[in-house]
């Protein structure tokens, strides 16, 4: 890591990236910040190799009759794509790195409640890397990233243990994340620093914690279950035995559909300090956007059952699930009303961040709507395992929580490394990204509709026009994904001096040096203020 | 958890890091509600799906040596509650004794839960023992199988609870953990025990006792 002068030159406040150059000055650090940047490197360098076998799949997948890979290469390659996007890069991706780097200074803490903890949950999230390289290495895992028994059980002949291995192991790192950051939230606030001037992203970040630690365990216990079975051959779940595969999807999705707010929950906490940011005005509705995370995190836990409209949950069931699964809308269309109302009037500057923030808005919409299609019974029946599914998920995934992680980078950047970036280059990024995504992902949502099923690589030839533009809004995809290592590396040895505030941003983390000192705060802050103090008042508020 | 009086380093005062430890436990402990929760109302499914199989299964289990375990773990939650209070008024001699007898009664717990499977490996029960297998019903089987991964959890959470007692024993021994000061260590170390005990409260009845 290559750093310049700071601003702070006294010897007790140097930077977190100054205060130590070897290699075990990293690899033993317990500072919040420099876990933060561990992290950094690791998830980016998975956040690749997922790329890398979607790129596979989308090559494979512009012509018909699958002439770049094999059926069973074919399979590893979206099994491997799922399991590393989802608990290798999307679990950890805002959490791990920008809430670890910024929870303690945005609450004015000097670290997380448990700095040793947070330093094992990284070396646990390497150790699971490891056994999924491992698994990839010596020939990979075709069951795709959910595992269903008794496919990974009795039939499956790849490494499918070491994969179970890989994502039991993640979880504990899960945990000991979501411990470390509902321990901090609750103890280690600064005089003044009351749950009403909490900023968002740190409410939205305590939900997520909370899901991380309730869901999480759920599914460490299933793949044990998994594991037991496929090694010791005790059957668990074995239809032979009477075991019921049914159960194991209750229990996977148990786990699974909350995960998919632990991914989307920090996008959202990081567009309410986007948003404001960039309009400087007060966040509309502060309580709402805050409450509305707390009731995503609760309706999240109770509707997982849409997962298997079609798997033979009984008729009254899917009934319910259906119902909760368009109940969890509301709180998730509160906040996008009052981004937006946060946006009426406000003094809007066109940093990349703020671009990236409306990619998000514009994904996450079409994203959230096609998702209440699929709670409809009706509908999900139709296209019920289809491209419209992946079309769908991706836009909440990587239209929302990869966007908004893009949106945190920009933003948090000066921060984190002290360095301006090229902000011209930022805002084609953005723009890239927004562009390159819908044309990759919305001719899935036509050819779902059409009937093309998912984890199929040859398919009718009428199919391929839709699947040629989707191969080639891929790569201009992975270019916008490209660029920002570009100037965001180039931007480390030649940027400007970033200054403590380049934004003119309001919260705790703004008011330290950039980088900020190895000791957060001189003397413990005070807060006097309400969050997000920007001069612009709103309109319709009554103060 | 700290093992040195001295305030550690994200906190201001020794009463804020007590109670982030504290906090930091139950959190962990929620965790393991799930994990067992979770297991524990699969194996309800399965006693919903096949009740007659179920309680068949269950009768080939050991009764008594399944309630004298009982016994002996709510016992050692005892002498654990015990422990905790002395610590909390600053006496060493009995802290140590009575976390000594809290570990002993673990290990008892887990020689007789030793005895239990050898028993059953030698009727036949266990999913890999050669000969004549008693349990020739499907359900039956699966509902022996989860009786066998319950408890194995289970047991394996006993012994790293029994590691973490005779880590403390240590500790205060050496005056590493120092009392009253740090009694909260001993009353972390008491609620994972106490967890593991709660645990096994509800595996005795859902296998041993429905039959």
């Amino acid at each position: 890591m290559t750093v310049g002068a700071t601003l702070e030159t006294s010897p007790e406040r140097t930077s977190y990236l100054r205060a130590g150059y070897t290699l075990w000055s990293w690899l033993a650090t317990t500072d919040h910040k420099r876990i933060a940047v561990l992290y950094l490197y690791s998830i980016t360098a998975f956040f690749f190799i997922g790329g890398i076998a979607a790129a596979l799949m989308r090559l494979d997948l512009a012509t018909p009759g699958g002439d770049l890979l094999s059926n069973e290469g074919y399979n590893r390659a979206f099994t491997l794509h799922g399991v590393i996007m989802v608990w290798f890069f999307l679990i950890p991706s805002i959490p791990a790195t920008f809430g670890n780097f910024l929870i303690p200074l945005m609450i004015g803490a000097q670290d997380l409640a448990f700095p040793r903890i947070n330093l094992a949950s990284w070396y646990l999230y390497i150790l699971a890397g490891l056994f999924t390289l491992y698994a990839m290495i010596v020939g990979g895992v075709d069951t795709g990233w959910t595992f269903y028994t008794p496919l990974s059980t009795l039939f499956a002949n790849g490494y499918v243990v070491a994969a179970l291995l890989a994502v039991i192991v993640v979880g504990f790192s899960s945990i000991f994340t979501g411990l470390n950051f509902i321990v901090t939230v609750h103890k280690l606030r600064c005089p003044g620093m009351t749950w009403s001037r909490l900023p968002l992203f740190v409410w939205s970040l305590y939900a997520t914690a909370m899901i991380l630690v309730l869901a999480t365990p759920v599914l460490t216990m299933l793949l044990i279950l998994v594991c037991v079975e496929r090694v010791f051959g005790i059957g668990i779940l074995n239809p032979d035995l009477g075991g019921d595969p049914l159960l194991y999807q209750h229990l996977f999705w148990f786990y699974s559909h909350p995960a998919v707010y632990i991914m989307v929950l920090p996008a959202f906490g990081v567009l309410s300090e986007l948003v404001t940011a960039a309009a400087r005005k007060r966040i509309f509705g502060y309580w709402f956007i805050a409450y509305s995370s707390v009731a995503i995190a609760i309706i999240g836990f109770l509707v997982w059952g849409h997962h298997m409209f079609v798997a033979g949950e009984s008729m009254y069931a899917s009934a319910v699930f259906s119902f909760l699964s368009i109940a969890v809308a509301v709180p998730s269309g509160i906040k996008v009303y009052n981004w937006i109302a946060t946006l009426y009037k406000g003094s809007i500057s066109l940093d990349p961040a703020f671009l990236f923030a409306m990619g998000f808005i514009g994904l996450f919409v079409i994203g959230g709507l096609t998702g209440l299609m699929l709670a409809m019974i009706a509908v999900d029946v139709h296209v019920h395992d289809t491209y419209f599914v992946v079309a769908h998920f991706h836009y909440i995934m990587v239209g929302g929580a990869v966007t908004a992680f893009f949106g945190a980078l920009h933003f948090w950047w000066p921060k984190i490394t002290g360095r301006m970036y090229n902000i011209t280059w930022g805002r084609i990024t953005a723009a890239l990204i927004f562009l390159g995504f819908n044309l990759t992902f919305f001719p899935q949502f036509i050819l779902g509709y059409l009937g093309m099923p998912r984890r199929y690589h040859v398919y009718p030839p009428e199919f391929q026009v839709l699947h040629v533009l989707s191969s080639a809004g891929a790569s201009i995809l992975a270019m916008g994904y490209l660029l920002p290592f570009i100037y965001l590396l180039y931007s480390l040895r030649h940027g400007q001096p970033a200054g403590p505030n380049p934004w003119g941003a309001t919260g705790l983390e703004w008011t330290v040096p950039s980088p900020p000192p190895k000791l957060n705060f001189a003397e413990t802050p005070v807060v006097t203020r309400p969050p997000y103090d920007y001069p612009i008042k709103d309109p319709m508020s009554r103060e | 958890m700290s093992d040195r009086p001295a305030v550690h380093s994200p906190y201001a005062e020794a009463a804020q890091q007590r109670d982030a430890d504290l906090l930091g436990m139950y959190v962990f402990l929620v965790t393991e509600v799930m994990l067992f929760g979770g297991f524990l109302s699969a194996v309800s499914m399965v006693r919903v799906l096949h009740p007659q199989e179920a309680s068949s299964a269950a009768q080939h289990l050991n009764l008594w040596l399944g309630s004298m375990n009982t016994a002996v773990l709510l016992t050692s939650s005892l002498a654990m509650a015990l422990s905790v209070q002395v610590s909390r008024e600053g006496k060493r001699r009995p802290t140590i004794i009575g976390l000594c007898l809290t570990a002993a009664l673990g290990l008892v717990f887990l020689v007789i839960k030793g005895v239990e499977y050898y028993q059953e490996y030698r009727e036949g029960l266990m999913p890999l023992s050669d000969g004549i297998k008693p349990l020739s019903k499907p359900g039956e089987q699966l509902f022996f199988n989860f009786y066998l991964v319950g408890t194995g959890l289970h047991a394996l959470h006993l012994t790293i609870g029994i590691v973490l007692v005779a880590g403390l024993v240590w500790g205060v021994f050496r005056s590493r953990v120092q009392l009253p000061h740090r009694a909260v260590t001993v009353e972390i170390v008491g609620l994972y025990w106490h967890l593991v005990d709660v645990v096994w409260v509800f595996i005795y009845p859902i296998f041993y006792l429905a039959r």
